[in-house]
């Protein structure tokens, strides 16, 4: 409680002095001479004080929850645990400790990568084993939330506790969470994703104590804890729930849209070379009647299964007239060419069941409708099956590789409910190395963006605003590599040409901007326990070139439809490339600040540089150069070693 | 659809096709083979290879073709169809009327 009420203080405190130092600075201290950083710096310390100030909110509920009732007896439980190239040893294991579960449940390897030895290794250990159904054959695959969807639908427990191939349960896991699901509105309860492989000092920053902890607790406060992809519990019917809220608006929308285009595409079909033929006019003619049809029914108010019925009868009634009237004309050439005689044929009377060949001829991957590709495109969409989709049901969301977010903001826009419970009950395996690290963090900033992208939190109707700026400010949290670069450019700027991109006195500045970061450090330091979050700190700066990589590469699949090229975070340590060079953009930045601090010490002592810029800037260059070295230990590890543990 | 006529000598020709035989082509179709029959060229092979999809139209569109040639007092014969050509082919027992030879260039080598 006292502890709330520190976070409290120090949450307003916080805002109250950044907005004035903030304000300060755009009205009254910005150096128009040189606005081409004096700009960039301001934009991006406004960046950094909404992020604080979404923090500050985040934390003003950051409460521990009391512990949950006990778990009823009875509920029926899957343990899924996804896998698609891990170590069939590594999976076996965590198969092993979810079979020792002990609520009752029915323990699944979901295994995307259809591996024999897998199947075998689950048989031998006596559970479930998962692999894609044949419906997904040559139909998107969507990754892990494929995986899952695929699952979904060849089990029936009605809760799911879902954990990735790493994450070894323990036996309490179940009776510990599943008291949350008394409350009927509960869909998801998330516990902390801890990491047993990490060595002391955690050089590649796998734990994440400040998320799994104050955040997500913060979050919860606001009904807004989220699903991170493993190490949780979800109620099944409300999967359901959302995955057919969304195939009947989905499927609305898709019908909408294609009888809107449907005259664009008849009429681009009817220009075509081979509408000359007046067969395929005829048929032109016919599919746009059909179409008319349809729209007068929905318009009337006819269900979409009713109306897209009735079409789908017309056209494989039109269907079968046309290839009755092609066989008609096979038969009667065939006959001319058999009264010929001028061969020694056995028997021309081929076509015994003329009814039959039509009916095969005039099925739907057959039909003569087919011909105009585009004509083929739009009656295929003008039904309820979803045939591009490898079922109709996609209850996991796939619209971002962190199917995980998208799925619970869904849910919560439902009108679910979510808890975050804060015990360990799960360890899993962090990256190894560097290069395995960036390929997670990279995956994770494209999958945010994705989402912020496609169903930006901030305009979503129904969910509160307390929700929509909980999942915007986690989205806004990977926007700061471009602030980073903005950082590490001013000092430089400074201390080589003695362009101050601050327009002020020493006292003016310190006076507004001590207070304030220090007010910021102390929330900080509340919010964390005392726990480090300093390697927190360091990575969300010196990870800048995989952040911005991470939002080019995302607005490009987003807006230009180009692959992001999913990775698969290894679980195991990889080795081989030359992990140096992964940091390229940290080390060059590294020397452009060392050579600048130089020349600004050069040019205080020949008597150009203020003495007093000159110090702020060379501490900020320190403070730079503390935050970039945290790569340096991470490209030196060696993986994780058992001894360290003892040492 | 794409159609290549090749003349091999002797009456005979092949037609190469490259696409889907379907509704829309076989009129294509119709008018390559009558044009090569007007010009003496009445043995035809047709080259499947590069066909991946055949309607009730382009069936139609074959056997016309094989009445057209046969009236000229030539022949028409199918080479290389893929999976989906086979499987109409035999739906319909058309592979009784059109046998299916491996290679369009060797079609008529034995007569």
């Amino acid at each position: 409680m006292a502890r709330l009420v520190l976070l409290r203080i120090f949450s307003i405190a916080t805002v109250i002095l950044g907005l004035n130092y903030l304000a300060w600075r755009w009205v009254f201290s910005l150096n128009w001479h040189a606005w081409w950083i004096a700009v960039p710096l301001v934009v991006a310390e406004t960046y950094s004080l909404i992020d604080v100030c979404l923090f500050g909110l985040t934390m003003w509920n950051a409460r521990t929850r009391p512990a949950p009732p006990d778990a009823q007896a009875g509920l029926t439980v899957d343990v899924f645990i996804t896998t698609y190239n891990e170590p069939v040893g590594l999976v076996v294991e965590t198969a092993r400790a979810a079979k020792g579960i002990r609520y009752p449940h029915t323990t699944w390897i979901l295994d995307d990568g259809a591996r024999v030895e897998m199947q075998d290794a689950a048989a031998d250990l006596g559970v479930g084993y998962i692999k894609r159904s044949a419906n997904w054959k040559n139909r998107p695959l969507h990754a892990k939330a494929g995986n899952l969807n695929n699952a979904l639908m060849a089990t029936d427990g009605e809760f799911l506790l879902i954990l990735d191939a790493d994450q070894v349960p323990r036996p309490e896991i179940l009776d510990r969470t599943l008291g949350y699901f008394d409350d009927p509105k509960i869909a998801l309860v998330q516990t902390p994703q801890i990491f047993g492989n990490v060595a002391p000092g955690d050089p590649l920053g796998g734990q994440a104590p400040l998320f799994y902890g104050p955040i997500q607790q913060g979050k919860d406060g606001w009904n807004s804890a989220f699903f991170c992809g493993s190490n949780a519990i979800l109620r099944r019917e409300a999967l359901m729930q959302l995955g057919i809220s969304r195939y009947v608006s989905e499927l609305e929308r898709a019908i909408q849209t294609a009888l809107r285009g449907a005259d664009r595409v008849l009429n681009q079909a009817r220009r075509t070379t081979g509408a000359r033929d007046p067969q395929v006019r005829l048929a032109l003619a016919e599919v746009s009647r059909a179409i008319d049809q349809t729209r007068n029914e929905l318009a009337a108010g006819a269900s979409l299964g009713r109306a897209t019925y009735q079409l789908q009868q017309h056209l494989s009634a039109l269907s079968r007239e046309m290839v009755a009237n092609d066989i008609h004309l096979l038969k009667m050439d065939l006959e001319a060419i058999g009264e010929m005689r001028i061969d020694t044929d056995e028997s021309w009377d081929v076509l015994i069941d003329v009814d039959q060949t039509v009916t095969a001829l005039a099925s739907r991957d057959l039909s003569p409708l087919g011909a105009i590709e585009s004509v083929r495109v739009l009656l295929r969409s003008l039904d309820v099956d979803r045939d591009h989709e490898a079922q109709p049901l996609m209850p996991l969301a796939t619209i971002s590789v962190t199917e995980d977010m998208a799925t619970s903001m869904r849910l919560h826009a439902l009108g679910w409910r979510s808890a975050y419970h804060h015990e360990l009950l799960a360890v899993g395996l962090a990256p190894e190395d560097l290069s395995a690290m960036f390929q997670q963090r990279l995956r994770w900033g494209q999958g945010t963006i994705q989402v912020l992208l496609k169903e930006n939190p901030l305009v979503q109707p129904r969910l509160s605003i307390a929700q929509r700026l909980m999942y915007f400010a986690t989205m806004w949290s990977y926007l700061g590599g471009f602030a980073a670069i903005v950082y590490f450019a001013s000092p430089v700027v400074f201390l080589c040409f003695g362009i101050l991109p601050v327009h002020t006195t020493a006292g003016a500045f310190f006076t507004r901007f001590v207070p304030f970061i220090i007010a910021n450090q102390l929330l900080f330091y509340v919010a964390g326990r005392g726990i480090s979050t300093w390697r927190g700190q360091q990575y969300s700066l010196a990870l800048f070139p995989i952040w911005i990589r991470s939002i080019t590469t995302a607005v490009e699949n987003v807006v230009f439809r180009r692959p992001l090229g999913f990775v698969v975070t290894p679980k195991t340590r990889q080795g081989g490339t030359n992990q140096w060079k992964l940091i390229r953009p940290q080390l060059a930045v590294g020397i452009v600040l060392l050579v600048a601090a130089c020349v600004g010490i050069i040019r205080l002592v020949m008597g150009f540089g203020q003495p007093l810029g000159t110090a702020v800037n060379l501490f900020w260059v320190v403070v730079d150069l503390a935050i970039l070295s945290v790569v340096i230990p991470a490209v030196r590890y060696q993986g994780y070693q058992v001894e360290e543990v003892s040492a | 659809m794409e159609i290549k006529v090749e003349d091999m000598g002797a009456g005979v020709a092949v037609l190469r096709l490259d696409g889907k035989l379907n509704m829309v082509s076989a009129a294509l179709f119709r008018d390559a083979v009558n044009s090569s029959v007007s010009e003496g060229l009445t043995r035809l092979s047709i080259d499947l290879k590069g066909v991946d999809f055949i309607d009730s139209s382009g069936l139609g569109a074959l056997i016309s073709g094989l009445k057209a040639t046969r009236m000229a007092g030539g022949d028409l014969r199918i080479a290389a169809p893929t999976t989906q050509v086979q499987l109409v082919l035999q739906l319909t027992n058309m592979d009784r009327v059109l046998m299916a030879y491996e290679d369009a260039e060797t079609a008529f080598a034995h007569g």
